[in-house]
């Protein structure tokens, strides 16, 4: 049975170990910091067909759905917060309700359900929105977890299923057989042989390809999330700005902001996300959170009056195209990557997993994975 | 006041306690354009803690006996007209422009909930401390304060916080907290220091050239002997107990380990327990720029300062409990030297150097025989509430702990929502990262807090940067 | 001149100018005016310098008010805070 070395415990590490050691394949997970210590921890958990226009992406956000759902149903749904609560997207303006419908016709073509909101109907779905919102569209499919605890349960999952996880152990390079195969993976401490690796390493998906001798292009994106006091349920689905649809896949250098709106379990409302190239900045944006609360004030005015309790911020990987890497590198045998998810990785992980123990173990994809091949980039082919 | 529409400044002083006041006012006689921002509505910070000025409300006169070294006080203050005053200003976070440095203030005079900017050069933070509390059972009803809160309303407020109050934790700082308290009319039922006066005696040493210090502590002694007050060395309260507020609590011997006595349980009426178990510096605006730190002695991560009180960070400096828990005449001489510097005086006296030596001494002296016991999570129940603010029973982070590996503050955070709420753990930190057994540190989720004070997002959403602020950055 | 006052749940709170809404209540023995927003346990004055936020309370409708910081003001109305204090809100 081949062993399998999974790099970084975030979402995607967690769900490439859990569906690899569902497979039977034994597995090991190495993290240089904590469980789900990195991006995972500083996003949001939103699960979203809306965001995404038809593609392959969308195809492999309606397979992660079905799969949160299956484990949902497998883990109860407690573990991770599920919640299938819907996403409401509303339009500010009357150009962007058309836009908004427009994109919408071309996402119900693709199997994303919809259905459109009047203004006089946004209320009966969000009481609290503004009055004169022009429309919304309503995603059934929409959900949000945990991504901590969805994270730490995939990884408990895998655990019981007899996967290794070592924590605080950063994997430097790897090892090659005369075969140019991988054989084994160094880190700071320790050797673990193995006959593949996969790289979840996420925003430093990058570095680490690097260090196992197969670099790919993944980037930081910042973005900065304002979190309020805890409140009554009043923000009843994830309500969004339809500018958000424009910002996701722009390739606009500068700062987007546009407003996602959500309760949480907790009771607190998430208001995000800005999206800056600013590098790993880690330094606060007053300007950023300034924008980000006169967004949300635009769509709730009651939060006026509702303060901000404290931000965060993290770094979305991303590549040049805004798809992630998932599938064997050319250049060293044995070697898998499974990162750059950018603003959808909670969302895309199990399908992500579900993919690479596909692959690892020579089955049959249950999605096409041409489009997310590392062999789509110059450095790749000809490096 | 200077006029408030000056918002450029060469220092500004965050925190008018002990370090700011003498920070702010030696940067002003050192030429320096200086502005001193406090949260609270008088200069004096907690050692000094002042009643709101008013016409016939609770007089400075009327707790001048709670004080001490008021001489110092009235200097510094006197020196207050020539800076720029903003009290009542709650800083919530600070940022860099290419001048400096951006403050970010919510303006909360006269109630309201304004966010507004200045701007400096240089900045001296600081900020002070707050009690540092462990959970035992009972800790969250009503009538159980930290001994600094018993302290604050009577010296801000002039009110005694109860009629029968036993006052509890390890430090100095409980003597003169029993000693208002009596003085005040209150019963003060016992002192439980939970350190063995024999410690006291190793350290002789430095407290021997701190006799001013001492004679402070004396003074204490003497009160707390004319109104007959026991003081229990090596007891620990265990529990309080009560429905909808205090009514008893249970204290226990503690063996020279610090393990609590089986059998040595006393129960006392009261309505007031006060305890604290030292200080815990506040120290989210240094690190919202980067500033170092370390673990100072008593345990707390504190500020990494130069000789000169420059912190890490270029323009940045700090002064009083942010870099060293050591109590008010340390905070005064590290402010003076701090404001002085950061002002641009190219020296420091010798003679501040030397007392702040023999002051830092003094106070590691205290620390280490003031430790806090070990055996208190051993007495914690699941049942007991370790986050206050979102109620997290200890149970919760004990099961976390079972069924995790590589589990850190961020991740405790997550997953039990503990340090979640609203005092941004504050008051939970240092009792869960000694849960979690982890050293505290400035990344670990408990001392970070981008948010300091919260405010509106309406406040927030509408408030304007400044004139020749950079444009976001790309 | 006659001592000024504010209400709590109806009640008259006399003060001194100068000290906070939680040194008032505390003065004529009020000891929380906070219900939590589990267990609905009571709270008042923890750390009574504004870092504990356990002395939240509802001044002239606005909630989580700190009772230790606010000055007390002749007028104002004060009452218990539930919960989040945010119960108005539609759900
Ligand atoms: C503000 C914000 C909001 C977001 N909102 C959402 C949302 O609503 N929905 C959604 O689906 N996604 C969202 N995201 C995106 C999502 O968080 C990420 O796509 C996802 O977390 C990526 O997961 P990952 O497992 O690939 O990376 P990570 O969680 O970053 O995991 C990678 C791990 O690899 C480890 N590692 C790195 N280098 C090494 C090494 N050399 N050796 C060992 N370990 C290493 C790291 O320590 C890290 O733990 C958001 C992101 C941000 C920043
Ligand atoms: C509640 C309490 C009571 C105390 N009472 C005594 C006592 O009676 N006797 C004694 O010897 N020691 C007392 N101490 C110990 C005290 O910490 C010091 O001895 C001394 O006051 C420290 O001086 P400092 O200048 O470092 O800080 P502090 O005196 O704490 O001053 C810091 C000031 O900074 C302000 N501040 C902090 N953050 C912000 C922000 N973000 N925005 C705006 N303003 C801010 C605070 O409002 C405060 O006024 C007390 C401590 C506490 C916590
Ligand atoms: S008593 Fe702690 S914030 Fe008011």
């Amino acid at each position: 049975m081949p062993d399998v070395v999974i790099v970084g415990a975030g979402i995607v590490g967690a769900a490439c170990a859990y569906y690899a050691a569902r497979e039977g394949l034994s597995v090991t997970v190495l993290e240089r910091g904590n469980l789900a210590g990195g991006t995972t921890s500083r996003g949001e958990g939103n699960i979203l067909v809306s965001d995404k226009e038809p593609g392959p992406e969308l195809n492999l956000a309606l397979a992660s759905r079905t799969r949160w759902r299956e484990l949902a149903a497998e883990f109860g749904p407690d573990p991770f917060e599920l919640e299938e609560k819907g996403g409401l997207v509303v339009a500010t303006s009357d150009p962007g309700a058309a836009a908004l419908t427009r994109f919408a016709e071309g996402q119900r073509a693709t199997g994303v359900e919809t259905v459109a909101v009047s203004a006089d109907q946004l209320h009966d779905h969000e009481p609290n929105l503004a009055p004169d919102l022009p429309a919304g569209v309503l995603y059934p499919q929409d959900m949000q977890v945990q991504p901590v605890r969805a994270a730490v349960s995939l990884l408990a999952a895998a655990r019981s299923l007899g996967a290794t996880v070592a924590c605080g152990e950063e994997v430097v390079a790897a090892e090659r057989g005369p075969d140019g195969r991988v054989t084994a993976v160094r880190t700071r401490t320790g050797r673990y042989p193995t006959d593949a690796v996969v790289n979840a390493a996420g925003t430093w998906g990058g570095q680490v390809g690097e260090r196992l001798g197969a670099p790919i292009p993944i980037l930081p994106r910042r973005g900065f999330i304002l979190v309020t006091e805890p409140l009554p349920r009043v923000v009843r689905h994830k309500v969004y700005s339809a500018d958000y649809v424009e910002n996701v896949a722009s390739d606009v250098a500068g700062l987007e902001t546009s407003t996602v709106v959500e309760g949480t379990q907790g009771g607190t409302v998430l208001i995000g996300a800005s999206r800056e190239r600013v590098g790993f900045d880690d330094t606060m944006s007053v300007e950023v959170l300034r924008r980000l609360a006169a967004l949300a004030v635009r769509l709730f005015p009651f939060l006026a009056d509702v303060r901000l309790m404290r931000t965060y911020h993290g770094f979305r990987p991303y590549c040049p195209d805004h798809l992630p890497v998932i599938g064997a590198d050319p250049r060293v045998r044995g070697m898998f990557h499974a990162c750059g998810h950018e603003g959808a990785g909670i969302g895309l992980a199990p399908a992500t997993g579900r993919l690479i123990s596909q692959m690892l173990t020579d089955g049959q994809p249950d999605i096409d994975p041409s489009a997310f091949a590392p062999s789509r980039f110059a450095q790749v082919t000809t490096g | 006041m200077t006029s408030k529409s000056e918002r450029r400044f060469d220092v500004l002083v965050v925190g008018a306690g002990p370090a700011g006041l003498a920070a702010a006012t030696s940067a002003t006689r050192a030429g320096a354009r200086t502005a001193i921002v406090d949260a609270g509505v008088a200069p004096g910070g907690q050692y000094w803690r002042h009643p709101a000025p008013s016409e016939h409300g609770v007089s400075a006169a009327e707790v001048a006996h709670l004080h001490h070294d008021l001489a110092t006080y009235h200097r510094l203050v006197a020196g207050l007209p020539a800076v720029a005053q903003f009290f009542q200003h709650h800083v919530w976070t600070v940022t860099r422009d290419r001048r400096g440095f951006v403050v970010h203030l919510v303006d909360r005079t006269g109630g309201g909930e304004q966010a507004v900017e200045l701007h400096s050069r240089r900045l001296v933070l600081a900020p002070g401390a707050y009690d540092r509390q462990i959970p035992f059972r009972g800790w969250d009803l009503p009538g159980v304060m930290t001994a600094g809160g018993v302290q604050a309303l009577l010296k801000g407020h002039g009110v005694v916080a109860g009629q029968r109050v036993l006052v509890a934790g390890t430090g100095p700082f409980l003597l003169p907290v029993a000693a208002g308290l009596a003085e005040s009319g209150a019963r003060v039922v016992g002192v439980h220091e939970a350190a063995s006066p024999p410690a006291w005696l190793s350290e002789l040493g430095a407290v021997i050239r701190n006799v001013g210090k001492l004679g402070e502590g004396a003074g204490y002694a003497r009160v707390l002997a004319r109104h007959r007050i026991p003081v229990r060395a090596r007891s620990v309260v265990v529990s309080a107990h009560g429905t909808d507020a205090v009514e008893r609590v249970t204290t226990m011997r503690l063996d020279h380990q610090g393990r609590v006595v089986p059998g040595t349980e006393r129960t006392v009426a009261v309505d007031v327990l006060a305890v604290g178990w030292g200080f815990t510096p506040q120290l989210e605006l240094p690190l919202a720029l980067g500033c170092a730190t370390r673990v100072d002695v008593d345990g707390s991560l504190v500020c990494e300062v130069d000789d000169e009180q420059r912190s890490s960070v270029e323009g940045v400096f700090v002064a009083g409990e942010a870099c060293g828990v050591g109590g008010a005449a340390l905070a005064t001489v590290e402010g003076q030297i701090a404001g002085a510097v950061a002002a641009g005086a190219s020296s420091v006296a010798p003679r501040l150097r030397r007392s702040r030596a023999a002051l830092r001494r003094f106070a590691q002296a205290m620390h280490r025989s003031h430790p806090v016991p070990p055996g208190w999570v051993d007495r914690l129940s699941d049942d007991t509430t370790v986050c206050r603010c979102e109620e997290v029973p200890f149970g919760a982070l004990r099961s976390m702990q079972q069924d995790l590996v590589g589990h850190d503050g961020r991740s405790a955070k997550m997953l039990t929502r503990v340090g979640m709420g609203y005092c941004q753990a504050r008051t939970c930190g240092y009792a869960v990262s000694c849960i979690l057994g982890q050293e505290p540190s400035g990344t670990s989720g408990f001392a970070e807090r981008p948010v300091s004070s919260p405010l509106t997002l309406g406040a927030l959403a509408t408030s304007c940067p400044t004139e020749n602020d950079p444009p976001p950055a790309e | 001149m006659s001592q000024p006052h504010f209400s709590f749940d109806g009640s008259q709170i006399p003060f001194r100018p100068g000290q906070s809404v939680g040194a008032a209540l505390t003065a004529v023995g009020v000891r929380s005016w906070r219900s939590t927003r589990g267990a609905g346990r009571p709270r008042g004055l923890f750390c009574g310098i504004g870092v504990c936020f356990d002395c939240l309370i509802v001044v002239d409708g606005r909630p989580n008010e700190r009772a230790c910081l606010r000055l007390a003001e002749p007028g104002m109305e004060v009452s218990t805070q539930e919960g989040t204090g945010h119960g108005d809100l539609e759900v």
